[in-house]
């Protein structure tokens, strides 16, 4: 039985055309990849097509939502009346607890007034949903429903009630991609509640788990202690909790404790989300102080004497011997 | 030419569908195991018919798809064109397998193809990724049978309607 013989795939010829056109595409995928590596042209591209794309992105999560409103409606009547009560009981501690706040602010905010500072309690937040979609290979970045139209800007603080979520990293008109604290690129300052032990907590991809490195061996710190923001950096605004310490261990080097961090925020559930409104001033290391003394060009050009640096090496030991 | 139309439909469709599934969350535990849905459908349509896949096309459906996810502009759109590449290549052999060898075949496509990414992710200095994504061929490879069975039923009817239209 014969096949046709005008449609039969070629093996061996227009092969040699076929790898030309290869790498000619391959080319341009680099020349692409390497550009947008450099200057960040896809968010410009993604920015500008803003309007088709986002649409997709809520075709995308509607499953998930579906599902999600199906549980809702199917969950039992004994569970949601005990969720309830649950809720009840959260929010009248919580509305003790903000009774009492209210006095220690409004006494913090006269003392501030006395001080002549300025109040920095006044917290302005937007409400923002996620949009359940996965964007790359792993799950650290989130998508939220508003964007540069709603006025949310690049660097602001997104937080659920329970801690800090991360940060925007990209803006759409009507949609903005949020960084989690989780992200492998991502670090965030913070203290220790307790006693105002700093580190600098860095995501490690897990979706569990933040890693705090470089804590002094004889630091105050034991697993089940809370790390809060604290401000440094100028990025997020301080007291808000990050995570609770599971584990203590020693780093690569022996020389320094790693404390293994659970995340406050749930950022595995999906839900409303709150975007700081007002981004702190950017407070960051003083600037270097300026040079002082007579310029370079005037410096001796000789070394210095053999005498000097041999008075210096038997001032060290001295030196050594009397700091404990 | 009715029949062009109505495969032309089905391989857009195919594509959009497999750009969703490729957003669509998973449960956390099984996101790393989510099998890569355009290569499938693109693998599937350039074993079919020789006209309707080239790797400019494939370039195409990549860069879209690199747009939808945001990572790096040209990433999906270099690994797709050289899996349609080989794709094409071995066209004439891959077409008669029996079904387990195609789906070794496409196992193979989808390993280089991750093979591929984890090296783009390396040079652009992004974290690697995580060690249970090495299986996502494997699963690619396990529902192929079943995406080539689903897309050809789909391909057949249509080619049956409109041979019996015209």
């Amino acid at each position: 039985m014969a096949l046709p013989q005008k449609e039969s795939s070629p093996i061996f010829s227009d092969a040699t055309a076929g790898t030309l056109r290869l790498i000619a595409y391959l080319a341009l995928a680099a020349i692409l990849m390497v550009l947008d590596h450099r200057n960040g042209w896809l968010h410009r591209v993604r920015y500008l097509t803003a309007a088709a794309i986002v649409p997709i992105y809520k075709l995308a999560a509607a499953p998930a939502d579906w599902v999600h409103g199906a549980s809702t409606a199917f969950t039992q009547r004994s569970a949601l009346i005990d969720e309830n009560r649950q809720l009840r009981e959260a929010l009248m501690l919580a509305q003790a607890r903000l009774n009492r706040m209210d006095a220690v602010a409004h006494q913090n905010e006269r003392l501030k007034h006395l001080l002549d500072t300025q109040h920095l309690l006044g917290m302005h937040a937007q409400l923002a949903r996620l949009i359940d979609v996965q964007l790359g290979p792993t799950r650290d970045r989130v998508m939220l429903n508003v964007g540069a139209d709603e006025g949310v800007l690049v660097g602001q603080v997104v937080i659920d009630s329970h801690g800090v979520m991360g940060q925007i990293v990209e803006t759409l008109p009507h949609a903005s991609v949020a960084m989690l604290v989780v992200d492998p690129d991502h670090a965030v300052p913070v203290m220790l509640a307790r006693n105002g032990l700093r580190g600098i907590a860095h995501g490690t991809g897990d979706p569990d788990q933040l890693v705090v490195p470089n804590l002094p061996l004889s630091s105050d710190i034991k697993p089940g202690d809370q790390w809060v923001t604290s401000g440094l950096g100028g990025r997020f605004p301080a007291g808000f909790p990050v995570g609770t310490i599971t584990e203590l261990r020693h780093g690569p080097s022996g020389m320094f404790l790693e404390a293994l961090v659970k995340p406050a925020a749930e950022l595995q559930r999906s839900g409303e989300v709150l975007l700081l409104r007002e981004q702190p001033d950017p407070v960051g290391p003083p600037a270097p102080a300026p040079e002082v003394g007579p310029p370079a060009s005037l410096a001796p050009a000789m070394p210095p004497a053999p005498g000097a640096a041999r008075a210096r090496l038997a001032a060290s030991p001295a030196r050594a011997a009397t700091t404990p | 030419m009715n029949r062009l139309h109505a495969q032309g439909w089905a391989f857009w469709v195919g594509i959009a569908l497999a750009m969703l599934l490729m957003l669509m969350p998973l449960p956390a535990m099984l996101q790393p195991l989510k099998p890569y849905w355009p290569a499938l459908v693109l693998i599937y349509w350039s074993l079919e018919s020789t006209d309707r896949v080239s790797i400019g096309l494939a370039f195409c459906v990549g860069l879209a798809a690199d747009l939808l996810n945001g990572a790096l502009l040209g990433d999906q759109a270099l690994r797709l064109a050289v899996m349609v590449f080989i794709a094409l290549r071995f066209r004439s052999r891959l077409r008669f397998f029996p079904m387990w060898q195609q789906s070794l075949a496409v196992f193979l496509l989808l390993l280089n193809n991750h093979v591929l990414q984890a090296l783009i992710r390396a040079f652009a200095g992004d974290p690697a990724m995580p060690a249970l994504s090495w299986l996502s061929p494997a699963v690619g490879a396990a529902i192929w049978p079943f995406v080539f069975l689903l897309l050809d039923d789909v391909n057949t009817r249509l080619r049956g309607k409109s041979a019996g239209a015209g």
